[in-house]
């Protein structure tokens, strides 16, 4: 069978999708459009682009569990750099599908994500870049890794939200 | 310099043992430019760490109290610490974070330096009188002081500062128990967490090496050790806070999660298990049982006076920071571990430390956090205006989370201050 080919738009939607989960801190529903066997990355801003975090200090580098555990944190009271809750606002743009065969694909996008807490708005600038997957119930991401362009994190001082 | 006599006075009560810090030193921007220089221009401040120049001409620029460097290794070998501003018109002269090289060369008017400072070149060199550089004044100039102990390079604005082995004093015995945890020595994994809170410096101070907030403020993180199968080793947070004498402290103690030199946790499975017991094997072998279970079993948060801190937790992290204002701070934090560490002891620690540390682990952003909320606190300070830091007061042997870690700065950050306010 032929696999259904992925389209600009249909990837567009899928990552305004996630976006808007991300702003309404729908975070269990968010977590749910990711595989089983996942990755979320967030480089150190001094890293070479194509570092690895099994030898490189990051900001982030989950797997599928510490990534559940890190939704099921930040949804209690005790995390509290996010309790009570950050508003936040994932702007994605300049989606491009890298590449792809038959049922996955990586897809690059530029991102702006707003943080505000406590009367102060953070700006996180950078780049996504999506490995996605078409399965049964739609599509799902395999993996995320958020490259931010920034010398470092000052003056926000930490991604304690979702990028 | 303003008297600020007043705003600094500590209150100490041997007798009903009470210490408490006027809020106000957290606030002041007079105490903020006392510090600026009766602390910053007169302590060793760490650098970096020999294993980021391993190879001649290599060279890392940073900012160590508002002062931006290069710090290198020059093509004979010898490390120096370089003031980043070209003698001739004050340009930067190295714009790259990191790099090696044989010269650098001011992009401004072209003079171009040797890896150690000295002067090669500058466009026009004709026009300059016989002899122009003789006395060295055209060279990149050097930080007043630079010192090593075990790895760590430390450099001071104060010529006449005590040399840095005396200046660590005790403190040197618990640097020691980080860098024998490797025949092959300890090396910085790359990768640098660079970030800003906005709080007072010394509220980090504090926070780094505070045990009586861990079941509180880390509450998620400990739940979420509990909540992973394998992920706890049966053992309390039980230990001492110690005063190292010189403004250092350190709390030493067992803790329930995993350390990869020495502490295994059912997770990492057998060949986990092999692996850390050739590691504590080998500290056995050089160093004997005891000292060996204290490096394996031990954590340790250490503070060197003002702002170094080393903590041998569930990995190692180096951290120090620098205020730019009072209610703002820099912190630049690496990774510190065995450079012979096998690939999965290297990926444990990592993983250990983005789980805990760094700004987006499940630890540490509630430390900034917390931070963050004492600095808005402190806006109350005309009513509400101390800190109590009295926790273990009197005992004869303070606990881990007890605050004679912070007291023990206090004083020493008191007593410079007020002799700089009394010298003024």
């Amino acid at each position: 069978m032929q696999a259904q080919a992925f389209t600009r738009s249909e990837i567009e939607d899928f990552l305004y999708h996630e976006a808007a989960l991300l702003d309404d801190w729908q975070l269990p529903e968010w977590l749910a459009l990711y595989t089983a066997d996942a990755r979320y990355e967030v480089p150190s801003t001094d890293l070479p682009k194509d570092a690895s975090p099994e030898n490189n200090l990051f900001y982030i580098a989950d797997d599928a569990f510490r990534l559940s555990e890190r939704v099921k944190r930040l949804m209690k009271k005790t995390a509290f750099a996010e309790y009570p809750r950050s508003k936040t606002r994932h702007l994605v743009s300049n989606v491009r599908i890298l590449d792809s065969s038959g049922d996955r694909c990586r897809v690059s996008s530029a991102f702006v994500t707003y943080r505000t807490k406590s009367g102060v708005t953070d700006t996180y600038i950078g780049s996504s870049e999506h490995t996605i997957v078409r399965g049964d119930a739609g599509l799902r991401i395999a993996s995320k890794r958020c490259t931010l362009d920034l010398d470092s994190l000052r003056p926000q001082g930490r991604v304690s939200i979702i990028l | 310099m303003k008297d600020i006599s007043k705003v600094i006075k500590l209150h100490v009560d041997n007798t009903q043992n009470l210490f408490k810090v006027p809020r106000a030193s957290f606030v002041s921007t007079d105490v903020f430019d006392a510090e600026r220089d009766a602390i910053f221009n007169h302590c060793w401040l760490y650098l970096g760490h020999a294993s980021e120049l391993t190879k001649p001409g290599q060279f890392v620029t940073r900012t160590v109290a508002g002062r931006n460097l290069i710090f290198n290794r020059d093509v004979d070998g010898q490390v120096n610490a370089f003031m980043n501003t070209c003698p001739h018109r004050g340009a930067t002269v190295c714009r790259d974070r990191a790099g090696t090289a044989k010269n650098f060369q001011c992009f401004y008017h072209g003079w171009v330096f040797g890896s150690d400072g000295t002067l090669k070149s500058q466009p026009g060199k004709e026009s300059y009188c016989e002899g122009f550089n003789d006395h060295g004044g055209a060279n990149l100039v050097r930080a007043p002081r630079l010192e090593e102990y075990r790895g760590f390079y430390f450099i001071a604005f104060d010529q006449d500062i005590v040399d840095l082995a005396t200046y660590l004093g005790n403190a040197r015995e618990y640097i020691d128990l980080v860098a024998d945890q490797s025949k092959a020595g300890m090396g910085i994994v790359g990768g640098t967490q660079e970030y800003s809170i906005r709080a007072n410096w010394k509220l980090l101070v504090e926070n780094s090496i505070d045990g009586y907030h861990a079941s509180t403020t880390h509450a998620s993180y400990l739940d979420y050790l509990k909540g992973t199968a394998g992920s706890l080793a049966a053992v309390g947070l039980v230990g001492v806070g110690r005063d190292l004498g010189n403004g250092h402290a350190v709390i030493e103690y067992t803790g329930p999660w995993g350390r990869p030199i020495g502490q295994w946790i059912p997770a990492w499975g057998e060949q986990g298990k092999v692996d850390i017991e050739r590691i504590v094997g080998g500290l056995t072998q050089r160093f004997g049982e005891e000292r060996a279970q204290r490096m394996a079993l031990k954590n340790r948060n250490l503070l060197i006076f003002p702002n170094l801190i080393i903590n041998d937790i569930m990995a190692i992290t180096v951290r120090t920071f620098y205020p730019l204002a009072p209610n703002q701070l820099h912190v630049n934090a690496w990774a510190l571990a065995p450079a012979d560490e096998s690939e999965w002891s290297r990926k444990s620690r990592l993983e250990n430390f983005l789980e805990f540390l760094g700004p987006g682990g499940f630890a540490t952003p509630d430390d900034v956090e917390a931070l963050q909320q004492c600095q808005t606190g402190y806006e109350n300070m005309r009513e509400a205006g101390w800190n109590d830091i009295s926790k273990g007061m009197g005992k004869a042997q303070p606990a881990m989370d007890d605050e004679i870690q912070m007291r023990a700065f206090w004083i020493e950050w008191n007593a410079r201050i007020e002799q700089a306010n009394n010298a003024r």
